[in-house]
């Protein structure tokens, strides 16, 4: 018992034979796999195996109503990417996340700036702010189809007041699309809000101090020291704003549930769930669901290789 | 110095009126919410929409309490939610004490599976896992709610950087003392980690709070559906009765800002915590 206490580190280089020799080390291996089994189960059934299933079912093609799934090697992908389908996808999901990061940088890191000036009522507008984070989506989702409404819905009544016509907000293909993305805006605003003002709290006073005294007006003290300090949360914003984005499901299915008029709100997710549960064809709503992975891990690795060398960490 | 004072003053009231007019875009939803769903029937559909009821129908809420089991569908959320997290948690306990605290040969080649998990979408191993449940018979079931989600390598991930903060002399203080591991962990390490482990339950609930991919796969009665899945269908069924739709949606969301308003602190914490260590 007493002599385990040195064991921390040592046995890292060691051999599983020279560990399992010493009774010490033999305790902490199968400790370490007694606490670890749980977890592992879950993980290896429920991702790990699924995964590996995915990718060998993209390469399948295994429909529901046939009991024959051929190996047919990257067919799925060809077709594809030859399809217009899928690219209509593609551009629909990258035109919801470009433009939902974009408007959520500006307003966020904005809102963020207001509050963290001494006022009063900062508890009062933060917490208003974050409400809609914690709203239920599907909630979310009914409430702006009832305002989106194009006979009896308040945005159309409010554009009434100063006399402009009517939209059809979730019906015209040109504004579905920018339509839902607004709904996600103001669902996910506060979060960020949250994490920008935690940032802005956590730089020093000091760093301002020195700046006045070198006669650095507003813009100049937010370009030079509040930007570059910033910009590990900013970076942190972007990159899980838009892996979100790529994933983002249940707002577009609550509000268009057909995807839209026109497949114009169809993104990447709808795809693979029509696909899937809708026509069950699975190989190639596996195909797609890779796709997808390929595209989110791209990002991933683009936004670690690229940009976050550039960022400034203290 | 006066016109610096009054230009300050000017910032701060143009401050107040920017602030104000985001608090206006962000409550109106909710008041149409509360305002439509005490409407009538006829009310509803008046051009121009009215901001406030001309009389209050109460009765719209008993009617979406007889139509739906909205009842079941709370207790199916939170039958649901709480299996997860208590398991999420017990089970990243346990994983992130062995990554931080026991060596042995090929641990760390293990972590970084954990980790590799991470980076896959849902959504790839969504449809696997829809086959593999219903072969095992379990469409419209709990164990097709909760067993796939039973551990989660970001858990784990989260109270192992927390865990590596706790001085390892303490540990080895404990163990001349003859305290053993499992006691250890229970007794010390866990009371000091309170903060970490009250982030983490909050996050680990509100992420399958509102789940609603994987429940509207795997359920198909109405008595299995959770809130979420529950309020899309009873939306759809409702068609154009928008005070009937808004209704529900209150009755939906109404217990989570109650909860939100007493756990406010807990929750803005937390968020700030993982954003600005990521």
């Amino acid at each position: 018992m007493s002599s385990s206490t040195t064991s921390t580190t040592r046995t890292e280089g060691d051999s599983l034979f020279t560990v399992w020799r010493k009774p010490q080390t033999r305790r902490d291996l199968l400790s370490g796999l007694a606490y670890l089994a749980p977890s592992m189960i879950v993980l290896l059934v429920f991702v790990i195996l699924p995964v590996l299933t995915a990718l060998f079912l993209s390469f399948t093609s295994w429909e529901a109503r046939s009991t024959d799934a051929a190996f047919i090697g990257v067919k799925n992908y060809v077709d594809l990417l030859g399809s217009g389908e899928l690219w209509n996808a593609v551009r629909n999901t990258i035109y919801f996340s470009v433009l939902k990061i974009s408007l959520d940088l500006v307003f966020a890191l904005g809102i963020a700036l207001l509050l963290n000036q001494k006022l009063r009522a900062i508890g009062f507008y933060r917490t208003l702010y974050f409400l809609p984070v914690i709203t239920s989506i599907v909630a979310v989702g009914a409430v702006f189809r009832v305002i989106y409404n194009p006979h009896f819905g308040l945005l159309n009544g409010f554009l009434g007041l100063f006399g402009l016509p009517p939209q059809r907000w979730l019906s015209d293909p040109n504004m579905a699309l920018p339509s839902v993305t607004m709904v996600a805006l103001w669902k996910g605003l506060g979060y960020d809000i949250v994490i920008f003002l935690a940032g802005l709290q956590g730089i020093p006073q000091t760093f301002y101090e020195a700046a006045k005294i070198d006669g650095a007006n507003g813009w100049q003290r937010f370009r030079h020291v509040t930007w570059p300090l910033l910009s590990p949360v900013t970076f942190f914003v972007v990159v899980i704003g838009i892996i979100n984005s790529f994933k983002v499901f249940s707002l577009i299915h609550v509000m268009t549930p057909e995807g839209g008029p026109l497949n114009s709100t169809e993104v990447l997710v709808f795809y693979i769930y029509r696909l899937a549960f809708q026509e069950f064809r699975f190989g190639k709503a596996a195909a797609v669901a890779f796709i997808l992975f390929a595209i989110v891990l791209g990002i991933t690795v683009f936004q670690r290789r690229v940009i976050e060398p550039r960022v400034h960490y203290e | 110095m006066s016109t610096l004072k009054s230009r300050r003053r000017f910032t701060k009231w143009g401050s107040y009126i920017l602030l104000s007019m985001v608090a206006v875009i962000m409550a109106v939803p909710f008041l149409w919410m509360i305002s439509t769903s005490l409407k009538g029937s006829q009310e509803v559909y008046r051009v121009p929409p009215t901001l406030f009821p001309s009389e209050l129908h109460w009765e719209n809420f008993t009617h979406v309490l007889d139509t739906v089991p909205f009842g079941r569908f709370y207790l199916n959320t939170i039958i649901v939610t709480t299996i997860i997290t208590v398991s999420q948690v017990v089970t990243a306990i346990l994983a992130a004490y062995v990554f931080a605290r026991i060596p042995f040969p090929g641990r760390d080649t293990i972590f970084y599976l954990y980790l590799a998990t991470l980076i896959v979408p849902t959504q790839v191993t969504m449809l696997p896992l829809f086959l593999l449940i219903s072969r095992l018979g379990w469409i419209d079931t709990y164990q097709a709610l909760t067993v796939p989600f039973l551990a989660n390598a970001f858990a784990i991930f989260f109270l192992r950087q927390f865990f590596l903060t706790i001085p390892i002399e303490l540990e080895d203080a404990a163990k001349l003392d003859g305290c053993g591991r499992m006691r250890f962990l229970i007794q010390i390490m866990l009371p000091l980690s309170r903060p970490a482990l009250a982030t983490i339950t909050l996050f680990i609930f509100l992420g399958y709070w509102d789940d609603y991919l994987w429940p509207l796969v795997v359920t198909n009665s109405t008595d299995m559906r959770t809130l979420a899945i529950g309020l899309r269908f009873f939306i759809d069924e409702s068609g154009a009765q928008f005070h009937f739709m808004m209704a529900a949606a209150l009755m939906a969301v109404t217990p989570i800002i109650v909860v939100f308003f007493f756990a406010q602190r807990q929750f803005i914490e937390g968020i700030a915590l993982t954003g600005t260590k990521g």
